[in-house]
């Protein structure tokens, strides 16, 4: 059994905690009344377990070439968060903010999620070529485990924001339920748009491209370095149409505000995201067929 | 891999199970072909996104050519088929078609029961992971439970003879040793039908013989066997019908003795 589980206990660990509720409603799935034939249809149970394999897969993969782990999470968003603060507290000073340092990082950490869960997504299908053209199996399976395979990456994030938040000050409040909310429908609408990035990478490689500009791109129309009454108020609507900007808005209200994000802002998120993972199913169920040829 | 009627057909949509007398008597057929054809494109070099819009503003053709050409079989359970051809001929195409990897472009495949291919050597592998991890991982992909994964686990291992090899990384292996844990998967997913694309030869003489003489359990426990070699000898002594692909089109269909040996006594085709 040691075998099977790897020989990283902290990252088993990690990774455990990750899966947790994917793996119980497995677990349950295939308890005690499972037929003894190995052949049954694939059902949940089947799905979660190659789910689960491919997830730990990826971070077998990543962390046993990576000597520091997952420290790497840890200090991209430190220097960005230092470069940035320093940038706009000395040369752009914007006084109506204070504690730059966390209003920044309350922006970095959804975004910095964004960029790293939709690069693999969207590389998925080609990065599991050797598993797509030679094993028949669900193929939307790839796009979403890697966008959960990032997840490690987000917890640790997380956990630093949470670190800064409460180092400057800011109290636990009534509302914090609120963030595994906003941060879900990150995670759904990432699995959407990436189901979507995926197989168009398969037919034209240069979606990828697209994908790494785009990201710029959204740096800067996300507000992670002013903040969202900046913005002038006849195209706010159209901000909060991404979802990265809203879970931004939302967690900063929740985090530094202390208070629940407000109605608008929570209904777009929820919209848009479930509606890219619609889109993200329709999408790829149509352009699937042929990918094992264009692979 | 669905356990019911799988079909792939070239009208998207038009695809409920059809239940029509597909076979002799229906319900025994497990594999079937109804003029299936395949085209690829010529100088299939990557399409990028320029090359898309030149194609779609000029509208101009892509040459293909057709990897299968209108190809029909039915197979039966409890058969076992040699799939015999030159280098080309299409028989790794048909083996994708049957096995829902690829969809035909036109005609229809239905399968009924699971499938395990085992396609080429080190497919549904990763190299950076261990023989144990990847057998889990290759497992799930067939679409195994953790329940029976576990459960077949110490058989698959014991039955791959990798000893302590198994917690290598699998890019550590030999090709000998990567058929040993892929054949060793394959088998105790207890697939309906098993796809066997010429890796086998990589193995040692006693692998080979424990692989034979665990094709043949499977067949006679009423699976079917698809299996492509240019190893005449050993088909004979596994298959007991055999299809004979040309070109992509079908030469001949029928017993594998009958068939094997006209494809010795042909002359090979001048150019592939």
């Amino acid at each position: 059994m040691s075998t099977i589980v790897g020989r990283r206990p902290v990252e088993a660990a990690l990774y455990s905690s990750i899966m947790a509720s994917v793996t119980r409603e497995g677990t349950r799935g295939d308890a005690p009344l499972a037929p003894p034939t190995p052949s049954g249809s694939r059902g949940g149970g089947n799905l979660l377990f190659l789910l689960h394999n491919l997830v730990l897969k990826d971070f077998r993969i990543r962390y046993r070439n990576m000597s520091l782990g997952v420290l790497w999470s840890i200090a991209n968003p430190l220097v960005m968060m230092g470069v940035l603060t320093f940038v706009f507290t000395r040369i752009y000073p914007n006084p109506s903010v204070p504690n730059f340092a966390v209003f920044i990082l309350c922006g970095l950490v959804p975004f910095n999620f964004y960029t790293l869960a939709l690069n693999a997504g969207t590389t998925s299908l080609l990065d599991n070529q050797s598993l797509v053209k030679r094993v028949r199996c669900p193929r939307r399976i790839f796009p979403i485990a890697a966008v959960l395979s990032n997840c490690l990456h987000f917890v640790i994030q997380i956990g630093l924001l949470f670190v800064f938040v409460l180092a400057f000050g800011y109290r636990i409040n009534r509302f914090w339920p609120y963030l595994g909310l906003i941060w879900a429908l990150e995670i759904l609408f990432l699995s959407g748009l990436s189901l979507i990035t995926s197989v168009l990478d398969v037919y034209y490689r240069d979606v990828r491209y697209l994908v790494e500009a785009s990201n710029v791109v959204m740096f800067w129309l996300v507000p992670i370095f002013y903040t969202f009454e900046m913005v002038p108020q006849n195209i706010r609507m159209f901000y909060l149409l991404n979802p990265i900007a809203a879970v931004v808005v939302a967690g900063r209200d929740i985090l530094l505000h202390a208070r629940a994000p407000s109605g608008p802002v929570l209904e777009a998120l929820a919209i848009v995201s479930m509606g890219a993972l619609v889109v993200g199913m329709v999408v790829f169920s149509q352009l699937e067929r042929n990918v094992a040829d264009q692979l | 891999m669905e356990r019911s009627t799988a079909i792939q057909s070239a009208e998207r949509g038009a695809a409920p199970p059809s239940i029509e007398a597909p076979c002799a008597v229906e319900t025994q057929c497990v594999l079937r072909f109804q003029n299936v054809s395949k085209t690829y494109r010529h100088n299939a070099s990557r399409m990028v996104l320029r090359r898309g819009l030149m194609t779609w503003l000029k509208r101009s053709r892509i040459d293909t050519f057709y990897a299968l050409r209108n190809v029909s079989f039915d197979l039966g359970p409890n058969s076992s088929l040699a799939v015999v051809g030159a280098n080309g001929a299409g028989k790794s195409t048909l083996l994708r078609c049957a096995t829902g990897i690829s969809v035909p472009d036109q005609g229809r495949v239905e399968i009924r029961g699971t499938i395990a291919a085992l396609m080429e050597l080190g497919a549904g592998f990763h190299p950076d992971l261990t023989g144990a991890e990847n057998v889990l991982l290759n497992a799930s992909l067939l679409g195994l439970t953790r329940k029976e994964t576990l459960r077949q686990f110490d058989r698959i291992v014991e039955f791959s003879g990798l000893g302590s090899f198994i917690d290598e990384p699998l890019r550590t292996y030999s090709s000998g040793m990567v058929l040993r844990l892929a054949f060793s998967v394959a088998v105790r997913v207890d697939p309906d039908i098993l796809v066997i694309d010429e890796v086998l030869a990589v193995g040692d003489i006693d692998f080979q013989e424990k692989c034979i003489a665990e094709i043949m359990r499977l067949k006679q426990s009423g699976k079917t066997l698809i299996y492509v070699a240019h190893n005449l000898p050993m088909l004979r002594q596994v298959c007991d019908q055999a299809l004979w692909l040309e070109r992509g089109e079908l030469r001949m269909f029928g017993p594998c003795d009958q068939v094997l040996d006209a494809y010795e006594a042909a002359p090979p085709p001048p150019t592939l």
